[in-house]
């Protein structure tokens, strides 16, 4: 079958109602639509086969149910994900606050209408973790989770992540995600966010959090955390 | 089939000792193919049949002889001779030519080992390691580009090529055959000749 | 042939093991000693050499795999194509035996292939393809070449095709269960991605890694997928590496 390669007509996507009855309805339609036909609106709806293609896209790489996939990088966990947290990453993604080209790519092309669709719909997912981390430290990562690490100042993850690491608004779910994508992350902070000096953003926050844990410290709470349901 | 022999050898011994004298200065004629390769270009024994075969695969060997690349004791004894004035212009022509022929198969093998030789050709013999014919040179036994027809080919031709690999004559020869001859048997080349010569 | 020699190894020692027992018992216990000290020694040797031929083996089926799989295991274009194995990460060429035994990857020959390795061999094979590194065998159309790069390295978000690279690799070397796709054969990939659904997972009742795939074949069209066959194809990387963080 060959890809859609068209953009949605601009405007609504309902056919104004027309009938002999109906004609004394013209006028109030016609009111309404216009008050309704702002720029953004313009954007339009994105119908259920073009979000659910989209989303089929997306699994491509996050894994069924966007439960994340071991590509040749660590594609992460979208299940479950607060959708300002989704929201705020295709923008760092496009705005190159974030670095990954093919994300760039991907957010790219998104309307404002698919993200809010795509998102809602990662949010309403809920696969089984993926597992397969190793098992030893996951007691030291709960606690580094609770209670966090007071020698190097590093609060509990908790008190932003929540206590079963599902996340909340601007703060992302943990729970259930990858133990190798985890571990890059904190690994590489520094590297991969809030790379425009000029535009500082939230990630900043966890900034010295990732700074201050030691590796041995980062694998015990991701191994933890992928494990989380 | 015993007439056969004697035909071929008189039409082979008649193309050997019948050819023009050569001389630095003169361009020889061609010498006709079908007198050793037969009508059609369907093949006497020695000689394969030449109707059907892959353009490429002909070519390269026209090559090969004229170069004596191709230096088993047939080759140099017929084809040397024969191929010395094809230049690569006339082997391209003669390779459409003989390629624009439709095949016959030879018929000439022992109809009780078809299955045997169906068998190693369709499906190999994996724990023998002997690989299946057939994933290069096609389910009919048609070839491709420079890997030759062996459908229809005449069973002795056909034996005679896979034993002149075991017995060392590696030149010209596409890359995995010698490997493959050297894992079969005796009895598993007469199957397969067997088998190839009656395909179509 | 080689196959024979293990088989000759056992009877060679079991031979000397009767003649030793027979030594002992019919020429004196002094004598007997000696000759049958010689014979555990002598059939020492002959297992040693048994054990040797063993490998003997492995060295043969390679050199059958690479009968079809070409030269250094660079793949050849015969009557089909077969594929490049060289380079190949282990775990995607186990988990394709596998389907090919199951009847998830449809291939005759492949099947029969399959069936006659055993667990310690297809080790032995897998390692030996992946030590490999031939260079491309080449002769796709160069035109094509920028186009599939791009395809592979950025994919097509507008169509929703997801980038190659996400999950081959940059450089397209694969990593676990995902297979190098760099150096692949031109007309190999064109068959594959033509005919996805056609041969790969097709036991519905056992879903496999196949599935990851069929979308993205399904959603390529015949240029797109000509693209990014010849731009693979040209690739000649490292050896596989295993998962590296970003």
């Amino acid at each position: 079958m060959k890809p859609m390669n068209f953009r949605r007509p601009q405007g609504q996507h309902r056919s104004t109602f027309r009938s002999p009855a109906g004609t004394a309805l013209i006028l109030p339609a016609a009111v309404l639509a216009l008050s309704f036909s702002s720029p953004a609106a313009a954007q339009g709806n994105v119908s259920k086969a073009e979000a659910d293609a989209k989303l089929r896209y997306c699994e491509v790489c996050h894994g069924v149910s966007a439960q994340g996939f071991h590509g040749y990088y660590p594609i992460p966990r979208l299940a479950g994900q607060p959708t300002e947290y989704l929201k705020n990453q295709l923008q760092a993604f496009v705005e190159h606050r974030r670095t990954s080209n093919i994300m760039f790519n991907v957010g790219h092309v998104l309307s404002p209408a698919m993200i809010d669709a795509l998102t809602t719909d990662f949010n309403q997912l809920n696969p089984k973790p993926l597992g397969g981390a190793p098992k030893e430290n996951i007691d030291e990562g709960k606690n580094i989770f609770e209670n966090g690490v007071a020698a190097g100042n590093v609060p509990a993850c908790a008190s932003c992540h929540g206590p079963q690491a599902k996340g909340n608004g601007p703060f992302p779910r943990l729970a259930g995600q990858l133990y190798d994508y985890i571990t890059a992350k904190l690994t590489n902070w520094e590297k991969e966010r809030g790379q425009n000096p000029a535009q500082p953003d939230i990630s900043a926050v966890m900034q010295p959090i990732a700074h201050s844990l030691t590796q041995p410290q980062i694998k015990a709470v991701a191994a933890y955390l992928s494990y989380l349901e | 089939m015993r007439g056969n022999g004697l035909k071929a050898a008189v039409l082979i011994a008649f193309c050997w000792i019948y050819h023009p004298a050569t001389s630095d200065a003169e361009v020889l004629a061609v010498r006709n193919c079908n007198w050793c390769h037969g009508g059609s270009a369907s093949g006497y024994p020695p000689a394969p049949a030449l109707a059907a075969q892959r353009p490429q695969y002909v070519e390269k060997q026209l090559a090969n002889f004229r170069t004596h690349t191709r230096d088993n004791p047939f080759a140099r004894q017929y084809m040397w001779g024969a191929a010395r004035n094809v230049d690569a212009q006339s082997a391209r022509e003669l390779a459409l030519y003989f390629a624009s022929l439709p095949p016959r198969a030879a018929s000439d093998g022992v109809p009780g080992l078809v299955g045997v030789g169906r068998t190693i050709y369709q499906e190999g013999m994996p724990e023998a390691n002997i690989v299946a014919c057939v994933v290069c040179h096609g389910p009919n036994g048609e070839g491709v580009r420079d890997i030759p027809r062996l459908g229809g080919l005449d069973s002795t031709y056909l034996k005679r090529r896979l034993e002149q690999w075991n017995q060392g004559y590696h030149a010209a020869v596409g890359p995995p055959m010698i490997s493959i001859a050297s894992k079969l048997s005796d009895d598993q080349i007469e199957a397969l000749a067997s088998y190839l010569s009656f395909v179509k | 042939m080689r196959a024979l020699n293990s088989l000759q190894a056992e009877r060679t020692s079991r031979t000397l093991v009767r003649a030793a027992t027979w030594t002992l018992r019919s020429v004196g216990s002094r004598v007997g000693l000696a000759a049958g000290a010689l014979t555990i020694v002598l059939v020492g040797a002959v297992s040693a050499q048994h054990r040797i031929s063993l490998s003997g083996d492995i060295q043969a089926k390679i050199s059958y795999c690479k009968d079809c799989h070409g030269v250094s295991a660079q793949g050849f274009n015969g009557y089909y194509p077969i594929p490049r194995l060289a380079g190949q990460q282990p775990e995607y060429i186990e988990n394709q035996l596998r389907a090919f035994i199951e009847h998830r990857r449809t291939n005759n020959i492949m099947f029969n292939v399959a069936h006659s390795l055993s667990p310690a061999m297809i080790n032995a094979l897998t390692a030996h393809f992946a030590s490999l590194n031939p260079p491309p065998i080449g002769g796709a159309p160069r035109r094509l070449v920028a186009t599939g790069r791009k395809i592979f390295e950025d994919g097509m978000p507008e169509v929703n095709i997801a980038a190659c690279a996400a999950c081959h690799g940059p450089e397209a070397t694969g990593s676990g269960q995902i297979p190098r796709l760099a150096g692949q054969l031109y007309p190999y990939m064109l068959k594959t991605l033509n005919n996805w659904d056609k041969e790969r997972g097709r036991n519905p009742t056992v879903p496999d890694a196949a599935a990851i795939m069929s979308p993205v074949a399904h959603s390529l069209n015949r240029s797109q997928i000509e693209a990014v066959a010849a731009f693979v194809s040209t690739l000649r990387s490292p050896r596989g590496t295993p998962n590296t963080v970003q």
